[in-house]
């Protein structure tokens, strides 16, 4: 298990969990955890997926979520979950 | 599991706060370089950083990526290369073509910085030593990335007076050397009171002797999280104000940690040190300064500064040992002024002056950074000033150190720009009266002694 997070901000619009969720399925990645909330217009989500079957390399993967997010006018970031642990655990 | 808001407040840390890596810095030993034609000493040096660092750039590239934290610099620091010179080089002319392979090398693979054009002299100059040393003004002028520092003291042989005479002159050369360029060149030498072996920052990161063959050691930063953290604590008592540094600080350290780890095991070189030093950068809101005003000095300099500036570098201290079991190099908040844009304005308003820089620097790390000064200051003023710092740094056995940039043909109420990281900064007044008699009696100052502290 190679756990990531995926984080996407942005403008609320028709389908942004729907294609975001097709491109990790065709990527093979494999969703562990969704929640999302709407604060004032902007769309808020948090995924915690698995990389663990994923053929392509981290980069590519980034720079793909990177473009998604600029077609439907939202800001996508993953990052391995490794720093949110090394943060907030003791 | 990690939650929302723990993902939200690391991701804003990032993207507001300036949260960065500051560098990862390749520590490589040159012990192994030595050689006593000239030639071949410059291709073994070449051939060795090449070889230990080719990779380090495109690592720290792919962690930053990964982790979705900046890693701002890529630096490499190489054992003294006073040392490493010592049977080859005949000459000053000989030693600046070893830093002209250093700056050739440094390019290659892609590196910010090299740091280690150093000689140690806190007790005496060997031939070579002083070759190096008055190499440095030529060296600086016709490399860009190449780091120079000298040693002239520590708490155990006291301060090589000698040597802090000749950098009086030798800071004063490299800035006429590089006078097109606003005296740049100072901003890339350092003058050290117990330096450390370890350290990654510039400009006086450098290979101790008494380092493995390579190693990774990481500085971090981040002065805008700890003052994003302070402004929910406006008003509250000292202990909700030193408790909050250190958590933060923890937060900070820890992503260096995670990194220094990562770079480690990718490159596999062993992991030295985390350097948990608050580094500011001129960009707004990443300024130490800013800090200090918020915990409640109106501008840095005005009377507390020493002792708000005393408890934040504790507190970072203290959060930050509690995240990393290795910590070291020069671990504290660092106080440059034209790195800093809090410092400037602090400057600029009047409420910052040279001598309450010196006293700050008694309760932090580094010392007197990057201050311009007149262009005209006498060489004999400059060694006073670094007599001075070297002072505070043997009796109170801390590292500290001097980075003034005398800036020819400016004088006072005028700035200087350096650009990039290194920022702009008004040319502050330096007291004049004279210390000639002083400093040029030749000789060492003896070491002091450990006990009746007071």
């Amino acid at each position: 298990m190679k756990k990531v997070i995926i984080t996407v901000v942005g403008k609320d619009t028709v389908g942004i969990i729907a294609k975001v969720c097709s491109y990790l399925a065709d990527a093979e990645i494999n969703i562990l955890d969704i929640s999302q909330t709407i604060v004032s217009g902007y769309f808020n989500m948090m995924m915690v997926v698995d990389f663990g079957k994923v053929t392509k390399s981290f980069d590519t993967i980034s720079s793909e979520l990177d473009e998604l997010g600029n077609e439907i006018g939202v800001m996508i970031k993953c990052q391995r979950e490794e720093i949110f642990d090394s943060m907030h655990r003791i | 599991m990690i939650n929302f808001t723990e993902v939200a407040e690391t991701n804003s840390m990032i993207e507001k706060e300036n949260l960065d890596v500051r560098t990862i810095t390749m520590g490589i030993s040159l012990l192994d370089c030595i050689d006593t034609d000239l030639n071949k000493l410059c291709d073994n040096i070449y051939n060795k950083i090449y070889e230990s660092a080719k990779d380090l750039v495109k690592t720290g590239d792919e962690i930053s990526k990964e982790f979705g934290v900046p890693i701002v610099n890529k630096r490499i620091s190489i054992t003294p290369i006073a040392m490493i010179g010592s049977s080859a080089c005949k000459s000053s002319d000989d030693f600046v073509q070893i830093a002209k392979t250093l700056d050739k090398v440094a390019k290659a693979v892609g590196v910010n910085f090299i740091g280690g054009y150093s000689a140690l002299v806190s007790k005496g100059m060997t031939t070579s030593d002083r070759l190096l040393i008055e190499s440095i003004p030529k060296a600086l002028a016709c490399t860009d990335v190449v780091c120079s520092s000298v040693n002239v003291g520590s708490t155990k042989t006291g301060i090589n007076m000698d040597a802090v005479r000749l950098m009086g002159t030798i800071v004063k050369k490299t800035a006429e050397e590089t006078k097109e360029n606003d005296s740049l060149g100072c901003a890339k030498l350092v003058i050290f009171c117990n330096a450390p072996d370890d350290n990654p920052f510039m400009a006086g990161a450098f290979h101790g002797v008494t380092e493995a063959d390579k190693i990774i050691n990481v500085g971090v930063s981040g002065p805008g999280v700890v003052k994003t953290a302070l402004e929910q604590v406006r008003g509250e008592s000292f202990e909700v104000l030193c408790e909050t540094i250190k958590k933060t600080a923890f937060k900070v350290t820890r992503v260096g940690q995670l990194v220094a780890k990562q770079a480690s095991a990718r490159l596999g070189v062993p992991f030295g040190i985390i350097d948990l030093s608050l580094a500011p950068t001129p960009a707004i809101g990443d300024s130490v300064a800013d800090i200090l005003h918020e915990i409640g000095v109106e501008h840095a300099g005005a009377p507390g500064t020493t002792a708000a500036l005393a408890l934040l570098n504790d507190q970072v201290k203290k959060g930050g040992v509690m995240a990393s079991s290795y910590v070291g190099g020069l671990s504290g908040a660092f106080i440059p002024v034209s790195e800093d844009q809090g410092m400037i304005n602090a400057v600029e308003a009047g409420a910052l002056t040279i001598e309450k820089l010196e006293a700050m620097t008694c309760v932090c790390s580094v010392g007197l950074d990057m201050i311009a000064i007149p262009g005209d200051t006498k060489d004999t003023t400059i060694a006073g000033i670094i007599a001075d710092e070297m002072a505070i740094g043997m009796i109170n056995q801390k590292t500290t150190a001097v980075r003034l940039i005398p800036v020819i043909g400016k004088g006072v109420g005028e700035t200087v720009e350096f650009g990039g990281l290194l920022g702009y900064a008004p040319i502050m007044p330096v007291n004049n009266f004279g210390c000639e008699n002083f400093v040029n009696r030749g000789g060492r100052i003896p070491a002091p002694v450990h006990s009746f502290k007071n």
